[in-house]
């Protein structure tokens, strides 16, 4: 049973009304200039797409072996052309469009525009109002499936709007991990991707989220992402911006609902050219004993202008404890970053929040006591900025890690 | 080994070291002495060549090289290793990558796994460098690194300091370890080590000892016999020999 016209009505309206409505923050986009639409065929397998693509998807931590992967999901501008579970998995999780997903299932509804408010911005409205797929995925209950599954979203062609909407549902007792790529197969691609992101994890549910984001000069990215955790459930989040970007803004929510609910983000941003990056996370405890963290590693190189905001927000009578940690390096005497940690209580008086923001050189003395042992000046740099930076974040793949410590080395020698 | 000539250091403009002459054969174990703020550290970093010590006048051989004006790393390469007293915390960079990075000249993973073992270092290979060691596993972080490093002089500043009594001696061991005195082969390693309290002199079978005073090496001797007369004198004879 497909989810009801009437809801899917009442969404088009609100969304109607909201379509020319400025985002808070973040600089206003002219979405008018993004109108080509590309239909694209189905795809054997990940390795048959072609190659600047499969060159993307892989840079993304895209696996196209599909080798300890518990399912794939690919989207190429405005068509979802593989999604695949693996066969060890099957009964245990299932992975489709959301487009797919809401005519199959009714219930959807509980979850479809549920978090994120459909009328928040113009870029909620022309995502409801010109949905182009995005991915649904749901693990049943008191399953585990050993492996992420992977999906990638990807644009190839310039003047897309690639407008997706993501549901995955954790069931209760469940856990999932994934990990999204987004990205170009054009360097030089002019578009925006706007990502609709509604995430529920169940009554001692966790999922652990990993998404690298690879886009480029003329590319606008306005993601918009709401995490609702029950009691006993767990959020993690491992978001990494590492090459350049027309302008992005996100400020993603872990709405912990349930008591014992926990949320944890880690952001790593590396801000290049002339990259207008405003990113963020919201935590809001409404639950008994909830716990959150964000933590975030941000350098500001080149021209770039960074925003690093966090927001922790209590609103449970009860105990909560939650800490943000943000740092960041400016690399260039050219760029920006501004570090915006905000505490929030609302009549929480058993509220425990904190926080520690810091914007500060690579020390001197740390890179002279990594030579001292022989290590060259730019090595050392490299080594402590990754360091510093916190990749080791599970299947990132090697390369991609040995092409950021390359980028640093060029634009860390500015740094000292 | 190493030969300094007339050597003048300044640090920020201050005046500290004001003419050191120095040398030593290699396999030696040399000690300095001094009082707080004499140039020992000064001395050393200079050595190690940490360019916030800048040197105005006179020249340092090492190996037959004249080093006087190659950077730091440089000298780290060409055979120079240093244990700080005060090593700086690097959060990020655990001390499992940092032996990692420095056996990339293709050490024995066996030799180096059964250091960190005899070094009791086996839970601290996750954690960032220094971060929140204390005194004692700083030491012998330091002297980990130096192991896996093998440079063939070793600079020690304060060994003791900060170490607890039953740390002293496993600090001491190590020293003899990396200095290759546990082996009857391995003749050509050298170490320089400042020692306030000689305390290490008990495990380490130092050569010479001298006192840093003003600036300069007043005093050349036994370190056995220089270290008692400073603890029945104190420093207050150094500056008639001066």
């Amino acid at each position: 049973m497909p989810v009801r016209e009437s809801y899917l009505l009442e969404i088009r309206e609100k969304a109607e009304n909201a379509k020319d409505k400025k985002a808070a923050i973040g600089p206003d986009i002219d979405l008018s200039r993004y109108t080509q639409h590309i239909e694209r065929g189905k795809i054997e397998s990940l390795e048959s797409l072609a190659m600047q693509a499969k060159e993307a998807a892989i840079m993304t931590g895209i696996s196209l072996e599909e080798e300890q992967r518990a399912g794939s999901f690919l989207q190429v501008d405005q068509s979802v052309v593989y999604e695949s579970l693996n066969k060890a998995y099957e009964g245990q999780l299932e992975i489709m469009s959301t487009t797919d997903a809401l005519t199959r299932y009714d219930w959807l509804e509980e979850y479809f525009w549920k978090s994120v408010p459909v009328d928040q911005d113009k870029y909620t409205a022309q995502a409801a109002l010109n949905m182009t797929h995005g991915y649904f995925i749901r693990v049943f209950p008191h399953q585990k499936p050993e492996y992420p599954v992977q999906s990638c979203l990807l644009v190839a062609e310039n003047y897309i709007s690639q407008n997706v909407h993501n549901i995955i549902v954790v069931e209760e007792g469940a856990e999932l991990q994934v990990i999204t790529g987004c990205t170009l197969s054009k360097n030089d691609a002019e578009g925006i991707h706007l990502g609709i992101s509604e995430f529920y994890v169940k009554k001692g549910g966790k999922l652990f989220f990993t998404m690298i984001h690879n886009w480029a000069d003329n590319f606008h990215v306005r993601p918009r992402t709401w995490v609702v955790v029950e009691e006993d459930g767990a959020f993690v989040s491992n978001y990494v911006l590492l090459k350049p970007v027309k302008s992005i803004q996100a400020f993603p929510v872990a709405h912990l609902k349930g008591d014992r609910a926990s949320a944890k983000f880690n952001t790593v941003v590396y801000g290049l050219k002339d990259s207008y990056i405003d990113l963020g996370s919201r935590i809001i405890l409404e639950g008994k004993e909830t716990r959150g963290e964000s933590i975030a590693r941000t350098i500001a190189a080149d021209e770039s202008v960074i925003y690093s905001r966090g927001d922790l927000i209590a609103k449970t009578k009860d105990h909560c404890v939650a800490h943000l940690d943000c740092r960041g390096i400016v690399f260039s005497p050219k760029a920006d970053i501004y570090a915006i940690p905000q505490l929030i209580s609302h009549g929480a008086l058993k509220a425990e929040l904190s926080h520690e923001a810091s914007i500060g050189p690579i020390a001197e003395e740390q890179v002279e006591y990594l030579m001292s042992r022989g290590i060259s000046k730019e090595d050392a740099i490299s080594v402590i900025t990754s360091g510093f930076l916190n990749l080791d974040i599970p299947y990132i793949p090697e390369f991609l890690d040995k092409n950021i410590k390359e980028v640093i080395q060029v634009t860390s020698r500015e740094a000292l | 080994m190493l030969k300094i000539e007339d050597l003048w250091v300044s640090i920020d403009g201050r005046q500290v070291l004001q003419g050191v002459n120095f040398s030593m054969d290699y396999g030696e174990i040399n000690v300095l002495f001094g009082p707080n703020g004499a140039g020992k550290t000064t001395f050393m970093m200079t050595l190690m060549g940490f360019p916030r010590y800048n040197i105005d006048k006179g020249k340092i051989y090492f190996k037959g090289v004249d080093i006087t004006n190659q950077g730091l790393h440089e000298r780290a390469q060409l055979g120079l290793g240093i244990s700080f007293q005060r090593p700086p915390t690097v959060r990020g960079v655990t001390l499992q990558k940092m032996i990692d990075i420095i056996a990339n000249n293709g050490s024995d993973d066996a030799a180096i796994t059964e250091k960190i073992e005899q070094l009791n270092l086996s839970g601290h290979l996750q954690r960032g460098l220094n971060d929140g060691f204390s005194g004692g596993e700083m030491k012998r972080s330091e002297l980990l690194q130096l192991m896996v490093q093998s440079p063939e002089l070793v600079l020690i500043d304060e060994p003791e300091s900060g170490v607890d009594m039953e740390n002293i001696s496993l600090v001491g061991n190590a020293i003899n370890a990396l200095l290759g005195k546990d082996k009857v082969k391995d003749p050509k390693r050298g170490a320089i080590i400042i020692t306030h309290t000689g305390y290490i002199l008990d495990f380490v079978n130092a050569d010479k000892g001298y006192i840093v005073f003003d600036g300069v090496l007043v005093c050349r001797g036994n370190p056995r016999d220089i270290l008692s007369e400073i603890k029945g004198h104190g420093y207050r004879r150094c500056a008639e020999c001066r």
